[in-house]
């Protein structure tokens, strides 16, 4: 097990693999996950490399697979995903599973294609039952209303010119019909058309099916109409059928007498009844293949996936003269090649090959891949650091620091015990119940981010609890553990009539200090503000100096590491003392200021921040409090030092440089110079600002403070307002939204930004001290990996 | 068997919160009840006569408020447990 503090320590490896062996070897190496391969043939695309046939073989079998997913999803069929992993199967046992994929899509399709058919037809029958059965109604109507239109006509005019009115009241007028089926929203515009078309001499009737149908295309269930068009003469009927085409309408064959209709709705019905049964049939067909399927479709991808990711890698490696091996170079870690060594053997004795697979470390002057081994603890806080940028090859990695100053930070900014009980809560079921949610596979991505932090928030609900403690907040109520330690004798008589006592911290106190944390008695003061605010805006600042100042320690070791003595001399020195006489004397006057002034002193304290400005101005009022003699002349003196550094770190590593370069090397003396000045101001400014920046600490730790106090005076508070019998039911319903509130704002909006805050108080403020972040991460060919994210790979 | 009226989200959430609101307003009645100083701004005092006793009337009443709204709260742990209960009794039998 390696150690955090550093990257692992890589090697540049090259491997002679028999053209045989070769397939096995990179199996067995996908396997341990633990070999980088470089691309030795980065000219060739995609289609001149070697083994493009088996990838196209492979990405064919994937989409049949996918096809068959996609089946199965649509018929809701539980995928079994029973979490084994197999080998991947040799190169010959491709061609039986390809074989196995071809007959199941094709047999899928066909199933498709039939069931489709059968359904066509189906729809085609059902809709010929409804026009069967709704226009009997329309026949009968229109029969009617031509009688009773023709009957006055006939009494008025007795006798016609021609004497075919006896003819005519015999048998109705010869009026020509259509009937069909339409989708019923284009219903309103079909008939206006139908109407200015035929100029109102066609007879338009409709009726909505009620039960809505499927579409054998689409698979959508749509609704439609049945309609029956009246008309007279040839010339319309061309022109109404010219209409349903345009509208997609469906037309159908209707017999114009009563009994033949009859005789064919009997006929469609036992058709329909047949075509049940068939589709039955067919249906549980498909289900039966789909079900065979299911059971083995995540194996199946896990194989292709496998098969495909070694040939995507053996397309890296090159070709010996020979033909007989196969060249490739990989960056793997140094204390793991007794490991893949092994994993080679045992690749060489599954192809049966005689000649053993050569693994030979070579010299390199490439920088390697950065790789840190970590657990599922570490990884969300590597996670942090990477995601600002991957360490350099063998440089100090901030992870293990930052697991503990992270959370710390941001609980100093969302200290409250309640919260941070919520928080801890949270994070330890899903740390507890991790097994169970890891194999739910939740796809979703608030979800994801949430549980791949669940360490880091447990650790933050920890010490949230813990600073909570220490300001002495549950949901902005304080504590009282140890026994306030400010005391004044008031009897319930005393207090009678009497609104308005007062505790004045001189006399009060009883001169021993609240056990841990904060007094509760500041609770119920009116001026707890101004007293928080100075202590947090101290604490803060102590707290960041010696963050930076762990920094700058931090930027030490990574000098002597990597040996550079005069980046110690010319900057390490420096900037520590450079550091030091701006803020770390502050700071050790902040201690100071603590200890050694009680509070019958506190009204000529001196004030530490006009005391830092006189300090910069060299500028001391005759009336200014000193805290010690001397103090003007030790501060002038520290104020010197500190401008001294500038130079010192400005100047003298480019001219020891130049001097060093004397003898004739190539050296751009503007260059480094410019280099030089850009760290030295960077470094400067930065001490300033960066301390400034660590106020943060201060003002989101109010800002929490004060929110919450809010929400309890402004919602908490009604609960408690209420009389008589009301008042629990009220309480209940108060307490809800409360909760509700405290959990939405409270937790999760002041948690995510004090997380940011905190974030990039480690990104700036603590890690421009010492790291670089240039290099690139090491990326193992895994199976695991290209397994986890569905196959994707460059 | 009597089918669930939450669903499992809603039961769920409504279990955390009663267990929440037992245990807080339990305490806070425990801490209304031995009169705690800090809490004398949350007691109705708004007409008060300033005397001491009346004040400490006060402080009993809300604490006895407190508890009779923790008591509410565990009859809706109970109600929304027995939910929860149905439903993963019933993802039970599904599978």
């Amino acid at each position: 097990m390696g150690s955090l503090l550093r990257s692992e320590e890589m090697t540049l490896c090259q491997l002679f693999l028999q053209s045989e062996a070769a397939y096995t070897c990179v199996s067995e190496l996908g396997e341990l996950g633990l070999v980088q391969f470089r691309d030795l043939n980065p000219d060739f695309n995609a289609f001149q490399r070697k083994f493009v046939n088996e990838i196209r073989r492979c990405e064919e079998m994937e989409r049949k697979l996918r096809f068959l997913e996609k089946e199965i999803k649509k018929d809701g069929i539980p995928m079994l995903d029973t979490g084994d992993n197999p080998d991947a199967p040799a190169p010959r046992e491709m061609i039986d599973l390809e074989a196995t994929f071809e007959k199941l899509e094709n047999e899928m399709k066909e199933v498709n294609s039939n069931s489709e058919a059968l359904k066509k037809n189906y729809l085609e029958l059902t809709e010929l039952k409804h026009i069967l059965r709704k226009t009997q109604t329309f026949f009968d109507e229109a029969e009617f209303q031509h009688q009773a239109m023709h009957d006055p006509y006939l009494g008025e005019e007795t006798m016609g010119l021609l004497g075919e009115e006896s003819q005519r009241s015999g048998q109705p007028l010869r009026l020509g019909f259509v009937a069909g089926v339409i989708g019923r929203e284009k219903i309103p515009a079909f008939e206006r058309m139908l109407w200015r078309a035929c100029r109102g001499n066609v007879f338009l009737r409709q009726a909505e099916i009620d039960k809505a149908m499927e579409d054998p295309v689409t698979g959508d269930q749509v609704l439609k109409s049945v309609f029956i068009i009246f008309f007279q003469g040839d010339q319309l009927k061309s022109r109404v059928k010219k209409i349903c085409e345009g509208f997609r309408a469906t037309l159908y064959p209707c017999p114009e007498t009563q009994s033949e209709r009859r005789e064919m709705s009997i006929g469609v019905m036992t058709r329909i009844e047949d075509l049940n049964t068939v589709l039955g049939q067919t249906g549980d067909h498909r289900h039966r293949v789909l079900v065979a399927a299911a059971k083995n479709i995540k194996v199946w991808f896990i194989k292709v996936r496998k098969i495909k990711a070694i040939y995507h890698t053996l397309n890296m490696f090159n070709l010996d003269v020979t033909q007989k091996c196969l060249i490739a170079e990989c960056w793997c870690p140094f204390a793991d090649l007794d490991r893949i060594q092994q994993a080679l053997q045992r690749g060489t004795e599954r192809s049966g090959s005689s000649v053993p697979s050569i693994l030979n470390r070579m010299s390199t002057k490439q920088e390697p891949p950065t790789y840190n081994r970590n657990n599922k603890l570490t990884q969300g806080f590597q996670n942090l650091v990477d995601a600002y940028g991957v360490a350099s090859y063998r440089e100090i990695n901030p992870a293990p620091f930052t697991i503990i100053s992270f959370p710390f930070l941001f609980a100093v900014m969302f200290g409250d015990m309640g919260h941070g009980l919520i928080m801890f809560l949270f994070a330890l079921w899903m740390v507890i119940r991790e097994k169970q949610l890891q194999a739910k596979k939740i796809d979703n991505e608030i979800w994801s981010t949430f549980f791949g932090g669940r360490y880091i928030i447990l650790l933050m609900g920890a010490f949230s609890m813990y600073t909570g403690f220490i300001y002495n907040d549950v949901f902005s109520k304080s504590l009282n553990l140890f026994g306030c330690q400010c005391d004044k004798d008031y009897t319930p008589a005393s207090l009678d009539n009497n609104q308005h006592l007062q505790l004045n911290p001189n006399g009060s106190y009883t001169g021993t200090p609240y056990a841990i944390g904060l007094d509760p008695i500041w609770s119920v003061a009116l001026n707890k503000i101004a007293f928080t605010n100075s202590l947090k805006m101290k604490t803060s600042i102590i707290l960041g100096v010696s963050q930076m100042m762990f920094g700058v320690a931090l930027s030490f070791l990574n000098h002597r590491y990597f040996q550079r003595p005069m980046n110690i001399i010319c900057e390490f020195i420096p900037q520590v003392i450079f550091l030091f006489c701006m803020f770390g004397y502050l700071c050790i006057l902040i201690f100071h200021k603590w200890t050694h002034y009680t509070s019958d002193m506190a009204g000529n304290a001196p004030s530490l921040l006009i005391g830092a400005i006189n300090m910069f101005l060299f500028n001391y009022p005759k009336h200014s409090k000193l805290i010690y003699s001397g103090q003007p002349g030790f501060q002038g003196f520290l104020v010197v030092i500190a401008v001294l550094c500038v130079p010192w770190m400005l100047l003298v590593k480019p001219f020891l440089l130049r001097y060093q370069a004397r003898y004739g090397q190539p050296f751009d003396f503007a260059d480094v110079m410019i280099n030089q000045g850009i760290h030295t101001i960077e470094y400067c400014l930065g001490c300033i600002s960066h301390t400034a920046s660590y106020l943060r600490l201060w003002a989101l730790s109010l800002a929490h403070a004060q929110l919450s106090e809010v929400l309890w005076t402004m919602v908490m508070r009604l609960g408690f307002m209420f009389d008589g019998f009301i008042a629990p039911f009220m309480l209940v319903i108060v307490f809800f939204f409360w909760a509700g509130a405290t959990v939405i704002i409270l937790v999760v909006m002041e948690g995510l930004s004090a997380f940011l805050h905190a974030l990039r108080l480690h990104w700036v403020e603590f890690q421009s001290k010492f790291y670089k972040g240039e290099g690139y991460m090491f990326q193992p060919f895994s199976y695991e990996h290209i397994l986890d994210h569905g196959g994707e790979e460059n | 068997m009597v089918s669930p009226i939450c669903g499992p989200k809603l039961s769920a959430y409504c279990s955390i919160l009663s267990v929440w609101g037992i245990v807080m307003l339990g305490l806070l009645g425990l801490f209304f009840q031995i009169r705690s100083p800090t809490l004398i701004e949350d007691i109705p005092l708004e007409n008060w006569n300033g005397t001491y006793s009346e004040a400490v009337e006060k402080f009993e009443q809300t604490a006895m408020n407190c508890w009779i709204a923790a008591g509410i709260y565990v009859v809706l742990f109970i109600f929304s447990f027995v939910q929860q209960r149905m439903h993963s009794r019933a993802s039970y039998e599904m599978s």
